[in-house]
C-alpha cells in the first residue's frame, strides 16, 4: 500500500517532540516513515534532508554511516543483543561501524547515560535478565550514545506496562531536551499525544483508493 | 576487527555448548588424517629401520611374519624352536655369521633376549654404564627399562614365570645388571639382554643346587649306586647365579639341540648371502630363511592398503562433517537474521556483518586447530607405545 507523507512532515523538525499516529495499520505506514528518514528505504520522489544532508542522495556506505551518526533507533521490542551485558550493549553501535570510534570518552559517556536512566547497577548484567523497563532504559541510552540530532522511536513504549510507559517516556523526554535533539515517535496510542508538541496523523495522508493498487 | 572478534568471542561465550560441539567436530575431522598420517610414519620408520639393517633371519618354517617380529621387535608371539645345530651350520658354511636369539622369557613385562655378546656389535649398540654380561646369570638392560623401573648397574632384575598357574614350571631367576645400554630409540630400549645360557637356566635347562655328595641329610638322597646318586626334591635349587654356586651350574643333555627362536646371519657379501639361501631352501624342510626387509615391505604394504581405505572413509566423513558445520553456520545466520536486521537498522555496513560472521568461523577455526595440535602433541608422546601396540606387539 503506497504512503504519501504528510505535507506538514517536509517543514523543518528542530528539537520537537513529534508524535505520529498510526491507527489500526500502525506498522503499515509507520514502517515505511521510519525507514525513509533514516536512509534505509529511498523515496520515489522528493527527498529528504537532515541537517541540510540530502539523505537520498547518499550513496548506501555514506547511508549507513549517517545513520549510525545521525540517527538513534529505539524498537517496540528493545532488540538489544542477549549475549551481551547491558553496558557492552550501549556501546554496540561502536562496535558496529567504523564512523564511530569507540574511546574512553565514549565509555564515560555510557556509564553517565546509564547513571541519568537508573540502571548504573545492571550495565554488568547480561540483558535478558533485565526487566522490560531496564531493557528499554539500556536501549535509549544506546539510542542516545553517539548524540544523534534525531531520535527515532518505534513504538518505544509498546510493550511496557503503564508505569513504566510513563517513567520511560519522561526519560527519554528529559534526555531529547538535554541532547537537544528531536524525538519522533511512532505510535498508535492516543494517550501520548498530549505528551508531544506536534502530532501527525497517518490517517489523514493514507488515501482510499490508489492509482496503481 | 578487534570490536568484531569482541562480538563474536561474547557470541560464542553465550553459545558454549554449540560452540564446544563444533570446535569437537572440526578437532576430530582434522586430527583423524594427521594422526594417521603421523602413526603410519612412525610404524613405517621403526618397522623398516631394523628390518633394513638385518640382512637375514633364520627360523622355524612357518609364519615369517611372526618371526621377524619376534627376532627384531621383540613381540610377544613366539615363533617355533629351532635348535643351536643350525648355528653350527651356518658357522660350518663360512658363508654368514650367525648371532642366535632365544626370545622366550620376561621379567616384568620386558622381554628376556638370549643372545650373545656379538649381537651390541652387530647392532652398534654401546653401554651407558657397566659391562657386557660375562657370566651366567648376569644381564644388561635397556634405557627405558632402567628409566621405568628405576634400576642400575649393581641392581637385580627378577625374571617371570611363563604361566602363574604352572606350579611345577621353572623357578624364577634373579638377575644381576652389569650394564645399561645408551638409548636409541629402538626395541632394544625396551629389552633386557643375557647370555643364551641364562634363558636355558630359566627355562630350566640348566640349573644349579646343593652338592648330593656331600650332603648330610640322609631323607634328600632316595637312592644311592655305584656310580648314581639320585636326590629327593629336598635338594635346594638356587633361584640367583652368585660367585659361590657358579660352579655348580650344569647342562644336562645334548646342547646342540637346545632351543632357539631365530638366527640372524650376517653374510660376508652379496654373494654369500644368495648361496646361503639356496642351501637353506633346498636342504632344510623345516626352516625359512628370510629378509626381513621383504617381510616388513609386505606388512606395510597391508597396512598402507588399509590406509587408504581409511582415508577414503575419513574423507567421506570429513565431506559429510563440513555439510554438517556448513548447515549449522546457515542455520544459526538464520536465528540471528533479527540481530542482523538491529545492526542493519542501526547503521552497520555489509563488510562488518561479513566481518562478525568471518570472526566467528576465524575463532572456532583457531581453538579447532589449537585443539588438534594439543592432541597430536599428545599422540606424539605416545606414539611410540601406541605404534608398538598397534603393529608389533
Amino acid at each position: 500500500m503506497p504512503f504519501y507523507p504528510p505535507s506538514t512532515l517536509h517543514k523543518q523538525l528542530h528539537s520537537l517532540l513529534c508524535a505520529c499516529l498510526c491507527a489500526s495499520n500502525a506498522n503499515k505506514n509507520s514502517a515505511p516513515v521510519v525507514k525513509l528518514i533514516s536512509g534505509i528505504l529511498l523515496p520515489q520522489q522528493g527527498r529528504i534532508l537532515i541537517n541540510n544532508v540530502s539523505v537520498n542522495s547518499l550513496s548506501d556506505a555514506s547511508r549507513r554511516d549517517f545513520r549510525i551518526t545521525n540517527i538513534g533507533f529505539i524498537f517496540q521490542n528493545f532488540e538489544l543483543l542477549d549475549y551481551l551485558d547491558a553496558f557492552d550493549n550501549i556501546l554496540h553501535p561502536y562496535r558496529i561501524s567504523n564512523a564511530l570510534k569507540l574511546t574512553s570518552e565514549i565509555r564515560n559517556r555510557a556509564n553517565a547515560l546509564a547513571h541519568e536512566l537508573g540502571i548504573q547497577n545492571k550495565l554488568k548484567q547480561p540483558s535478558s535478565t533485565l526487566s522490560q523497563g531496564e531493557q528499554q532504559r539500556t536501549a535509549i541510552c544506546r539510542a542516545l550514545l553517539s548524540k544523534p540530532k534525531i531520535i527515532l522511536a518505534d513504538e518505544a513504549t509498546g510493550n511496557l506496562d503503564p508505569t513504566n510507559k510513563t517513567k520511560i517516556l519522561e526519560a527519554l523526554f528529559h534526555c531529547t531536551d538535554k541532547n537537544n535533539a528531536t524525538l519522533i515517535a511512532v505510535t498508535h496510542d492516543h494517550e501520548l499525544l498530549s505528551h508531544f508538541d506536534r502530532v501527525i496523523d497517518f490517517k489523514d495522508y493514507c488515501p482510499t483508493e490508489t492509482p496503481n493498487d | 576487527m578487534i570490536d568484531s572478534l569482541y562480538l563474536a568471542w561474547r557470541y560464542i561465550c553465550f553459545n558454549r555448548i554449540k560452540t564446544i560441539t563444533l570446535i569437537a567436530c572440526i578437532s576430530l575431522i582434522t586430527f583423524l588424517p594427521l594422526a594417521l598420517k603421523a602413526l603410519l610414519s612412525a610404524s613405517e620408520h621403526q618397522l623398516m629401520s631394523r628390518a633394513i639393517t638385518t640382512p637375514l633371519l633364520v627360523g622355524a618354517k612357518g609364519n615369517a611374519l611372526d618371526l621377524v617380529m619376534n627376532s627384531l621387535y621383540f613381540s610377544t608371539e613366539t615363533p617355533d624352536f629351532i635348535n643351536m645345530k643350525v648355528v653350527n651350520k651356518i658357522i660350518n658354511s663360512n658363508l654368514a655369521q650367525p648371532i642366535p636369539l632365544y626370545i622366550r622369557f620376561h621379567a616384568k613385562e620386558y622381554p628376556i633376549i638370549g643372545t650373545t655378546i656379538d649381537y651390541f656389535e652387530f647392532r652398534k649398540r654401546q653401554l651407558a654404564s657397566g659391562r657386557y654380561f660375562a657370566l651366567l646369570g648376569e644381564c644388561v638392560i635397556g634405557a627405558d627399562v632402567a628409566n621405568l623401573l628405576q634400576l642400575k648397574k649393581g641392581d637385580s632384575l627378577l625374571s617371570s614365570p611363563e604361566n602363574l598357574f604352572d606350579l611345577a614350571g621353572t623357578y624364577p631367576l634373579k638377575m644381576n645388571i652389569t650394564g645399561v645400554l645408551k638409548k636409541t630409540n629402538s626395541a632394544d630400549d625396551k629389552a633386557i639382554f643375557v647370555d643364551l645360557k641364562t634363558t636355558w637356566v630359566i627355562q630350566g635347562l640348566g640349573h644349579g643346587h646343593q652338592d648330593i655328595r656331600i650332603i648330610k641329610d640322609p631323607s634328600a638322597i632316595l637312592a644311592r649306586s655305584k656310580n648314581i646318586l639320585t636326590a629327593s626334591e629336598k635338594i635346594k635349587q638356587y633361584t640367583e647365579i652368585n660367585k659361590n654356586n657358579l660352579a655348580s651350574f650344569h647342562f644336562h643333555g645334548d646342547q646342540s639341540i637346545y632351543p632357539l627362536t631365530a638366527i640372524i646371519a650376517e653374510p660376508f657379501d652379496a654373494k654369500s648371502a644368495t648361496l646361503l639361501r639356496g642351501r637353506f631352501l633346498t636342504e632344510h624342510e623345516n626352516i625359512q630363511i628370510v629378509r626381513p626387509k621383504e617381510v616388513i615391505d609386505e606388512l606395510l604394504g597391508t597396512i598402507f592398503k588399509i590406509k587408504n581405505f581409511f582415508d577414503a572413509i575419513v574423507l567421506i566423513v570429513a565431506i559429510a562433517m563440513i555439510l554438517a558445520i556448513f548447515l549449522v553456520f546457515s542455520l544459526s545466520l538464520r536465528l540471528r537474521q533479527k540481530e542482523i536486521n538491529t545492526i542493519f537498522h542501526l547503521g552497520c555496513s555489509r563488510g562488518i556483518i561479513v566481518q562478525l560472521i568471518a570472526a566467528e568461523i576465524f575463532i572456532i577455526g583457531l581453538f579447532s586447530g589449537l585443539l588438534c595440535l594439543l592432541a597430536l602433541f599428545i599422540l606424539g608422546h605416545f606414539q611410540e607405545q601406541i605404534v608398538y601396540k598397534l603393529f608389533i606387539s
